[in-house]
């Protein structure tokens, strides 16, 4: 087991490298460049010119990436180009924001979305199963800052049950340990501040999760199914075993299998998706600085971000593939 | 008839789907057990024979399809059960072993488990002594090293070793029904023998009535008391094993025995093959079809056989439907 876990963590580096490389080139082949978006309006070629010889963004891009390769094995991503902070420093900031609402949107997806989908496949063909379908269909169509303005306008401005943006109110004087709003509330006791960080995060959870949650849904309701009809089941029923125990011991667990797998993609993708919620809902996590990079080609903090993004992806599959080797003894890590 | 264990009278199965005319995979069909005795149902893929013992088992899908007839076991209507009072007989009284042991063990808890729910669940036991019994039931179906057995994966097993697994569990409550599907067909040949000789023993031992279901009938010659041939959801032809190998009369078992190879036939004769396949003519899928299934791949086939189906004429153990029959002398080999 520790073995596995070290051979694959060594196998990030590789990945990560090549991901680098390439994330260099496309954004030194995309239009436009920081020097450009820094100076808007008043860009003439000469100072253009200028600028990125102070950036360093004359200089031939291998070169460029070696430097950057060079800095970044000692933990050095560089300043950004938009607040000429450490990018390191930035991301630091805004990670406990992005955790937390990614954290609390998987909770929902997972927590709603296996029963969900168990449901639906044990009712199958009929209305609530119907439902559910559609339902999920709907849910993974529907983009996400579209359903996130919708859930804000419905449920924060026309109702007024949740605010409509930040991660506290401002007249909250939160202390902050962990960076983690609702933990933070927790430990040190000031439960108002943890119940209004708690309130604040309700809305962009719900958005946030609503594909994750509908995959699960899904995938979880073919799998029941399928398992449902395998042969050890009839196996389990053909020795007359209470319905309750072929439901636990025999489908789901195997069900679980496909899911585990869902889980970790859809973990995965969650960034993708922070960046739209965020937005929306002014959280001021990754995602923002994210999206703000790109607008102003902030090639270092795009950098920095994207590969980070990139590793939890590689150490969640990771998570992932050990999760299976605990519920298939089938699969051996070696 | 009325010492049977298991009457089956009638029994009917028919898939159905919405917007489409049933599908009958079982028309009509009736046989009994003996306690003890071993009964084969023999017949090529599709014949019905599985539906068949998924019907006694009442283990067929929920929906989609219609069962009628009757499943006597003891006197008692099985159709006519309770779902719950069907689970506490399945299992204890009668019990089934399946056609791919691989697929048939959950793979991804021990063996031991899937022995011992089924002995908590009958048997009242507790976990420790479940878990004795359960490594006694292995050894005496030939696991060796059953102890430690108990907590292996079936994907860390053979595969005549998951099948011995599966008899284990369905022999635990000692049933007086064991309903085999084809329980060989996924092994090695040299294993065949084995599983076949043991399910033999297994049976004699404990009483238990089997109902043999194969496309083997080296299998049946081997193992059976009676024979039941079925072609297209009908029983076309029963005998005493002795009796339908010496003398078969239906041109389909004909057929079928003409078609297995002999160490003393003659040499340099082909074999004699059934033309077509069962799957060429379907007249059985519309439930008043008045002719008799196999006529459009009989050698003997009469105009009438287009016309109507043939009723089942019995003469003395043996059970016939056929218009044009195997005389007795060309028939004996």
């Amino acid at each position: 087991m520790l073995r596995f876990i070290v051979r694959r963590l060594i196998q990030v580096v590789p990945t990560l490298l090549l991901l680098s490389i390439l994330l260099f080139a496309w954004l030194r082949s995309l239009p436009g460049g920081p020097a450009a978006a820094l100076l808007g309006d008043k860009a003439t070629p000469e100072k253009i010119a200028q600028l990125n010889t102070v950036l360093g963004l004359d200089q031939p891009v291998p070169v460029q990436y070696f430097r950057f390769l060079g800095r970044a094995v000692t933990g050095d991503f560089g300043n950004s180009l938009i607040t000429g902070e450490p990018v390191t420093t930035e991301i630091a900031r805004a990670l406990p924001a992005t955790i937390e609402l990614s954290i609390a949107a998987l909770l929902l997806a997972v927590v709603l979305g296996i029963p969900l989908g168990y449901v639906a496949a044990r009712y199958r063909g009929r209305p609530l199963d119907t439902t559910t379908v559609i339902a999920t269909l709907v849910g993974v169509a529907v983009p996400v800052f579209f359903l996130g303005y919708l859930l804000k306008q419905f449920f924060a401005v026309d109702l007024g049950w949740f605010p409509p943006s930040g991660r506290q109110a401002v007249d909250i004087d939160a202390t902050h340990v962990t960076g983690f709003a609702v933990l933070d509330g927790l430990l040190t006791r000031e439960f108002d501040a943890s119940w209004d960080a708690l309130v604040h995060l309700v809305l962009p959870a719900v958005a946030l999760a609503t594909i994750p949650l509908a995959v699960i849904v899904r995938i979880t309701r073919a799998s029941v199914l399928d398992v449902m009809g395998s042969d050890f089941v009839r196996t389990a029923n053909s020795k007359g075993l209470a319905p309750g125990t072929v439901r636990q011991r025999h489908v789901l667990r195997n069900a679980l299998l496909p899911v585990s797998t869902t889980i970790g993609l859809q973990t995965g993708l969650l960034l993708a998706g922070a960046v739209l919620t965020e937005k929306v809902f002014v959280w001021g996590g990754l995602g923002t600085l994210l999206a703000q990079a790109i607008e102003r080609r902030d090639y270092p903090r795009l950098q920095a971000v994207v590969l980070l993004g990139a590793l939890v992806y590689v150490l969640v599959n990771l998570l992932v593939d050990l999760s299976y080797a605990i519920i298939d003894p089938r699969v051996r890590v070696r | 008839m009325s010492s049977a264990l298991l009457e089956v009278e009638d029994l009917r199965v028919a898939f159905t789907r919405r917007g489409e005319p049933d599908t009958v995979a079982v028309d009509g069909v009736s046989f009994d057990v003996e306690p003890g005795e071993i009964v084969g149902l023999v017949g090529e893929s599709g014949c019905g024979k599985s539906v068949t013992s998924l019907a006694v088992m009442r283990l067929l899908p929920e929906r989609g399809n219609r069962v009628t007839g009757s499943i006597r076991m003891d006197g008692e209507d099985l159709l006519a059960l309770s779902d719950s009072a069907m689970r506490e007989r399945r299992g204890r009284d009668l019990s089934m072993i399946f056609q791919d042991p691989l697929s048939s063990l959950n793979p991804v808890i021990p063996v031991g488990l899937q022995v011992t729910e089924v002995l908590t669940r009958h048997r009242g036991m507790r976990k420790d002594a479940a878990r004795r019994e359960a490594a006694e039931l292995l050894d005496r179906v030939g696991i060796p090293d059953p102890t430690r057995r108990l907590d292996s994966y079936p994907h860390q097993m053979s595969g005549g070793m998951r099948q011995r697994a599966l008899i284990a569990i369905a022999l635990a409550c000692t049933p007086r029904l064991l309903i085999a599907d084809e329980p060989t067909t996924a092994l090695d040949v040299t294993i065949q023998a084995q599983i076949l000789d043991l399910l033999e023993q297994l049976v004699a031992e404990t009483g238990t009535a089997l109902v043999m279901i194969t496309h083997d009938l080296g299998v049946v010659a081997g193992l059976c008391d009676r024979v039941n041939v079925l072609y297209a959801g009908r029983i076309v032809e029963r005998a005493d094993r002795h009796e339908l190998f010496r003398q078969p009369r239906h041109p389909y078992t004909h057929g079928l025995l003409g078609s297995i190879p002999r160490l003393d036939g003659p040499p340099g004769v082909d074999l004699a093959a059934i033309r077509g396949s069962v799957n060429d003519n379907l007249p059985w899928a519309a439930p008043e079809g008045g002719a008799c299934a196999f006529a459009p791949r009989c050698p003997r086939a009469l105009d009438v056989c287009a016309e109507v189906a043939p009723a089942a004429e019995r003469a003395g153990t043996r059970l016939l439907r056929c218009h044009n029959p195997v005389p007795v002398t060309e028939g004996a080999a």
